[in-house]
């Protein structure tokens, strides 16, 4: 398989608004490939760049130094940016403040409108989107109406419409409640699995990341990890060192692990834990 | 509290009144106002306020709807007649002290009492029966021609639908904001105008910096989508002028001209 985006080399930093400040650097000589329909979560905590980074996928941010490709087109190209933007759709945090219009299937269309698209055309994946999403018995609703989670959903909707080879979602659940985060993610699970799309999942809940192909951890602007979950949860020390956690049984494994407990310490999740348990008891 | 106040006052419904094109009723309605200023008899008025009573029948909109939209501008109808009625020239039937009631004035007070409430009643049953959204892109379709002279006519349409999309996510905000403020002991009750306004200072800011970074983010998600201002855009849903629209259209001009003929032969009160 090809690789979707590539990252080479790419070094990025804000400029500020006084002149002669220095400008402050966030990305340093990131290198990283997604391939086509893979699923990569992407972990770090705040101020460690991943949002930047997710920023430069779609051509909302282009790189101080070095290239990213999408789809082998280069994004300091400013006469493809709305092409890139095409291939890779965005979702944000804060699922009210990017919902433009005022009823569901309306905001749905948003995308397609500005593209251009013929008007049937629009109804036609507007509607296939919200079924997509399963928010096809709301269309109509005003978007103030809807819980978090479902407003999330119509967000990812709305980028799903445009067909995109690709979504970036930067910490999609951060502001929902356990039963939305559940919705969501089961969500963009199911686009990854039966549609094919690439998935960049931007996140702070080690369950989330544990479900995905790959787990890139970036800290200090640097990718410091990129590998399959489990070679990146089983070095908890070191996930502990940058801040961040593994998943609560993997914790517990590497515990019973350090206590002499004769535990497999690659376990991500309450399944595997249980059914680690049992090997064990019955040993 | 704050989240009690609807946007609008659509009522929803299936009606013939609110199916007909937006379009066609925004133009209906500004034909309807010429019609009100032009036509100066009773029987010309009392066709209208049947037309009026009959369309809010067909809309099943409750009649005590029609009293709120009334209510608020009773005492503009109530200065505009007194004036009307003391201070409009001819044949005195009261006169006492400087003040003196004429004929024709009574007649200009009651004919204005009357154009008022019918204006109200005739524009309010727009915005009962249509959807703020379809309203604004009514108008944004109405204006289009003035891009011509190049007036931002999407552009001001897309800066209505946000500000309607915005209203109850700010409302609850502004909601959120005086429970935090009320928790801190802030007095929003309490004491003289002044001090109630300044009291208000500390939910406006907190609101107005949300709401900047709000923008910011739409901007931002508005961009991810391929925003790039009118040019070259679609729209999802087409208007399109039905046989429904025509009807109507004949109906009231029918009617329309029914009342300014009548006018040319009846007795007018002034």
């Amino acid at each position: 398989m090809s690789d979707l985006i590539e990252f080479k080399h790419v070094s990025f930093s804000y400029h500020q608004m006084e002149e002669e400040a220095e400008p402050i650097p966030v990305l340093h000589d990131v290198n990283l490939s997604v391939k086509k329909g893979e699923f990569v979560a992407v972990l770090g905590h705040n101020g460690s760049g991943k949002s930047t980074l997710a920023k430069h996928i779609n051509a909302i941010l282009q790189p101080s130094e070095g290239v990213v490709y999408v789809d082998a087109i280069d994004t300091r190209d400013d006469n493809m940016i709305f092409e890139i933007r095409q291939h890779v759709g965005m979702v944000f945090q804060n699922p009210d403040n990017q919902i433009v219009a005022t009823i569901v299937e309306e905001d749905v269309a948003f995308a397609l409108e500005n593209l251009g698209v013929e008007p049937k055309e629009i109804r036609k994946r507007v509607d296939a989107a919200l079924k997509g999403v399963g928010m096809f018995a709301y269309r109509e609703h005003a978007p103030h109406q809807l819980s978090g989670g479902q407003k999330q959903r119509v967000a990812i909707a709305g980028i799903i419409a445009m067909n995109p080879d690709c979504i970036v979602l930067d910490e999609p659940t951060a502001m929902l409640d356990p039963h939305g985060r559940r919705e969501v993610l089961k969500t963009i699970q199911r686009l990854n699995k039966e549609h094919g799309t690439t998935v960049i999942l931007i996140t702070h809940f080690m369950d989330e990341a544990a479900s995905a192909d790959r787990v890139v951890v970036v800290d200090g602007g640097k990718v410091l990890m990129d590998d399959v979950p489990k070679a990146v949860f089983l070095q908890v020390e070191r996930m502990k060192e940058i801040g961040l956690d593994v998943p609560q049984v993997t914790e517990l494994a590497y515990e019973l692990n350090k206590a002499g407990v004769p535990f497999a310490p690659d376990v991500l999740t309450v399944e595997e834990f249980a059914a680690e348990f049992k090997r064990m008891m019955e040993a | 509290m704050l989240s009690d106040i609807t946007i609008g006052q659509f009522f929803p419904g299936k009606s013939i009144v609110h199916r007909i094109d937006p379009r066609a009723k925004i133009l209906l309605v500004l034909a309807f106002i010429i019609v009100l200023f032009i036509v100066r008899n009773p029987v010309s008025f009392l066709l209208i306020a049947v037309f009026l009573i009959g369309a809010y029948i067909v809309a099943k909109i409750p009649a005590n709807a029609i009293w709120r939209g009334v209510k608020p501008i009773l005492p503009l109808i109530v200065f505009t007649s007194i004036l009307n009625l003391f201070f409009v020239d001819g044949e005195p039937l009261v006169h006492w002290w400087i003040f003196k009631i004429t004929a024709e004035g009574i007649s200009v007070a009651v004919l204005m009492a009357i154009r008022i409430v019918c204006l109200i009643i005739g524009s309010l049953l727009l915005t009962y029966t249509t959807s703020p959204i379809a309203l604004t892109d009514a108008i944004e379709r109405l204006l289009k021609p003035l891009k011509v002279i190049r007036f931002p006519v999407h552009e001001m349409a897309m800066m209505m639908t946000i500000a309607l999309r915005f209203i109850p996510t700010l409302l609850e905000e502004t909601d959120k904001i005086m429970s935090a403020q009320k928790a801190r002991g802030a007095d929003l009750e309490t004491g003289s105008i002044v001090k109630r306004a300044k009291a208000l200072i500390p939910i406006l800011i907190p609101l107005f910096v949300s709401a900047f970074r709000r923008a910011e983010d739409l901007a931002l998600a508005m961009e991810c989508r391929c925003y790039r201002g009118g040019e070259g855009r679609t729209r999802m849903k087409q208007l399109y002028f039905s046989r429904l629209d025509a009807a109507a259209a004949s109906v009231t001009g029918v009617l329309f001209a029914a009342a300014i003929l009548m006018d040319i032969f009846l007795p007018k009160f002034i």
